[in-house]
């Protein structure tokens, strides 16, 4: 069968016809060479260029090329040796023989009656003696090391492909931490690159140069989660919305995958297991507003969905986009969610209606919420990482955190608590920092800030012994770091001093949301009395102020600023270059623009 | 367990792999300290080796041709 298809376009959709024709050629600008702008420059006489006859060959060029050799674990075995030719040390029989025969010689018995001797007596010596003996039991190991804290690189796993994409999510083997699932996609909105893969990996810690397995999937993987009950299952959110399952028994493809249709509808940003009888259970988070709860048995479909419209009216239109998920094992009927809004929703997944599942929010940060976790060993205590800040919160504080970083001057990406100390959590940030903060050590800076690498780092996880922590890169770079034993290990008081902390932080915090209130009120009462036109003359006036004042602060801020700068690059340039200090024709208007050493060529 | 001069397992009590373990590895040892000592003073000779450990203390007393290798634990 032949199937023709004629398309049809009318010539007046084209547009007007072009007419060219031939005319003279016309001057549309003169500039006419300038002798004050040529007194600014200097010409350069001799000028020095290196020429070279034939081309540039590089004798070795490994070495300036490649950064990264691809190498190879090799294993050699070692057999018995050391017998006699003629002697198999594998048959049984001919080293019994070869055994009796030297036995029977008299210069063995000889030797071994000697020996004996001298043997038996340091036998009984140690049995005389023990020195391994302890004469006072109750000397616990006080060891008060004061040792600065640090952080050393161990590994770094680099995205094997060409085309290189973010690290977006790392998890820990849930038994021998001896292996770490990466998910690797590009989160930039439809501009990923031609050719991008969309594999992840499992590494093993110990070969750097090849990831362990490759895990297959149609669309790149946001999240990837070991199964804590089963360590051969790994759940994945991909960028699509699906969510996948695969075995690593059963090799690198997808076990299950999720139906599109009743999947999200954006990328899933979030997947978490869940804490059931079956190990099969769990949950996952999207940026379209919902929340959805599957069993990896039956995932064609999910088998909960919640909206996150605070609004308690369940519209998909009205609801924040989820962009990272958080669940407390220990609290199994809560679980909470950071919004790209800036809003933290706590909810109840076993409220009776739809609506009760929403039963409180936390709003403070300015952008998305990259990070959201409950301290390990106070789990009403939460952190929370977006815009530049990371803040803590208590649950009994509604209205704002109890404990916030400054600002930095780089956006932070993400941030977790250390699972074995209650005042130690970690961010990570745009610059490609790591920041190890221990609040009951130190409030306003960070215990250690660690630059890893040039790029953004991207995302972190804590190995459950506190010690190792994987941070992964915009460029799919993964480092895997160690920190000092006193940055992992409980300090003495720390579970008492950190409780007292955040408790102390979250009267604060109430004393100062009860006198908001109060004044609120005030306000609101003073108001109520005033005159009805006095009221709305005010306002008017006041507001046209407001804003030419607020403008000409912000203005007045920015140029102290620039003339800041210029000042400090003027001093800068004159230590270097005293004659370099002469300024361009645009000086006046503070910005310094220094004449290039070229020669101009205007035309004539 | 009795060794020869060669880190064969003449005689042992120990079952065969910690045997051939235990009898090549320490057989280079006490050769490498035998000549260690003898470097130092070519008229001295090495004539007992203990290695006290956290979980038990390893004798080694070399002859000419074999060595004995007792493996005590001093808690018992």
């Amino acid at each position: 069968m032949e199937i023709v298809y004629v398309y049809v376009k009318k010539r007046s959709e084209f547009g007007k016809q072009c007419n060219f024709s031939d005319r003279q050629a016309e001057l549309n600008i003169d500039i006419q060479p300038s002798p004050e702008l040529a007194e600014l420059f200097v010409e350069r006489n001799p000028v020095d260029t290196g020429t070279q006859c034939s081309a540039s060959i590089c004798r070795s060029p490994v070495s300036l090329f490649s950064f990264w050799f691809e190498m190879e674990t090799r294993g050699v075995n070692h057999v018995e040796g050391g017998w006699p030719k003629d002697v198999n040390p594998l048959e049984l029989e001919q080293t019994i023989r070869f055994r009796k025969k030297v036995e029977k010689d008299e210069n063995y018995i000889n030797a071994v009656m000697q020996l004996g001797s001298i043997m038996e007596h340091c036998i009984k010596q140690n049995n005389a003696i023990d020195i391994y003996e302890q004469y006072f039991n109750d000397t616990e190991a006080v060891e008060v090391t004061e040792e600065a804290p640090s952080a050393k690189t161990i590994n770094v796993f680099r995205d094997p492909q060409e085309v290189k994409r973010t690290a977006t999510h790392l998890s820990w083997h849930p038994d021998d931490h001896r292996k770490l699932a990466i998910a690797y996609s590009c989160l930039d909105f439809q501009r990923a690159p031609m050719g991008m893969s969309n594999d992840s990996y499992i590494w093993d810690l110990e070969n750097p140069n090849k990831p362990e397995i490759a895990l297959r999937s149609s669309s790149p993987l946001i999240t990837l989660e070991y199964n804590p009950k089963d360590s051969h299952v790994l759940l994945g959110g991909c960028y699509n919305g699906q969510i996948a399952c695969w075995d690593t028994r059963k090799g690198s493809l997808v076990a299950e995958l999720s139906t599109v249709e009743f999947s999200h509808r954006d990328p899933v940003y979030g997947t978490i297991w869940l804490q059931s009888k079956t190990g099969t259970e769990c949950f996952s988070a999207s940026t379209d507003g919902q929340v959805m709860w599957w069993d990896i048995r039956k995932i064609s479909e999910p088998t909960e969905v919640v909206v996150m419209d605070i609004t308690r009216k369940e519209q998909l239109e009205n609801a924040l986009g989820a962009i990272s998920l958080e669940f407390e094992p220990t609290l199994p009927t809560k679980f909470m969610v950071g919004t790209e809004q800036g809003i933290v929703i706590s909810c109840n997944r076993k409220a009776k209606t739809a609506a009760e599942k929403i039963v409180c929010t936390f709003s403070g940060h300015h952008g998305p919420i990259y990070a959201l976790q409950r301290n390990p060993f106070y789990p009403k205590n939460f952190l929370t990482v977006g815009d530049w800040t990371a803040r803590v919160w208590s649950e009994d504080s509604r209205e704002s955190s109890i404990m916030w970083t400054k600002y930095h001057m780089a956006y932070l990406t993400d941030g977790a608590w250390s699972p074995t100390r209650p005042a130690v959590f970690f961010t990570t940030k745009m610059d490609g920092t790591l920041d190890i903060w221990d609040i009951v050590f130190k409030q306003c800076d960070p215990a250690l800030s660690l630059k890893v690498c040039d790029e953004a780092l991207f995302c972190l996880r804590v190995q459950d012994n506190g010690s190792l922590i994987a941070c992964g890169s915009q460029l799919g770079t993964t480092t895997l770091l160690e920190v000092s034993s006193g940055l992992s290990t409980l300090q003495r008081n720390e579970k008492n001093s950190a409780s007292a902390m955040f408790e102390r932080e979250t009267r604060r915090e109430k004393i100062l949301e009860a006198r908001h209130r109060e004044m609120r009120l005030k306000e609101k009462g003073r108001a109520e009395g005033k005159d009805d036109d006095q009221r709305y003359e005010e306002p008017a006036v006041d507001l046209q102020e407001l804003v030419a004042k607020a403008e000409e602060e912000f203005f007045d801020v920015i140029f102290s600023e620039l003339r800041k700068k210029e000042v400090d690059a003027v001093k800068k340039s004159k230590l270097v270059e005293p004659s370099a200090g002469t300024r361009g024709p645009g000086g006046g208007h503070g910005f310094c623009v220094r004449p290039c050493q070229l020669d101009l060529y205007l035309p004539v | 367990m009795v060794v020869n001069a060669e880190g064969i397992p003449i005689r042992t009590t120990l079952d065969n792999s910690t045997t051939v373990q235990y009898a090549g590895l320490l057989h280079q040892l006490t050769m490498k300290a035998r000549s260690t000592v003898r470097d130092i003073d070519p008229q001295n000779d090495l004539t007992f080796l203990r290695i006290r450990s956290k979980k038990h203390e390893i004798m080694v007393a070399p002859d000419k041709e074999y060595l004995l290798i007792v493996i005590q634990n001093p808690c018992e």
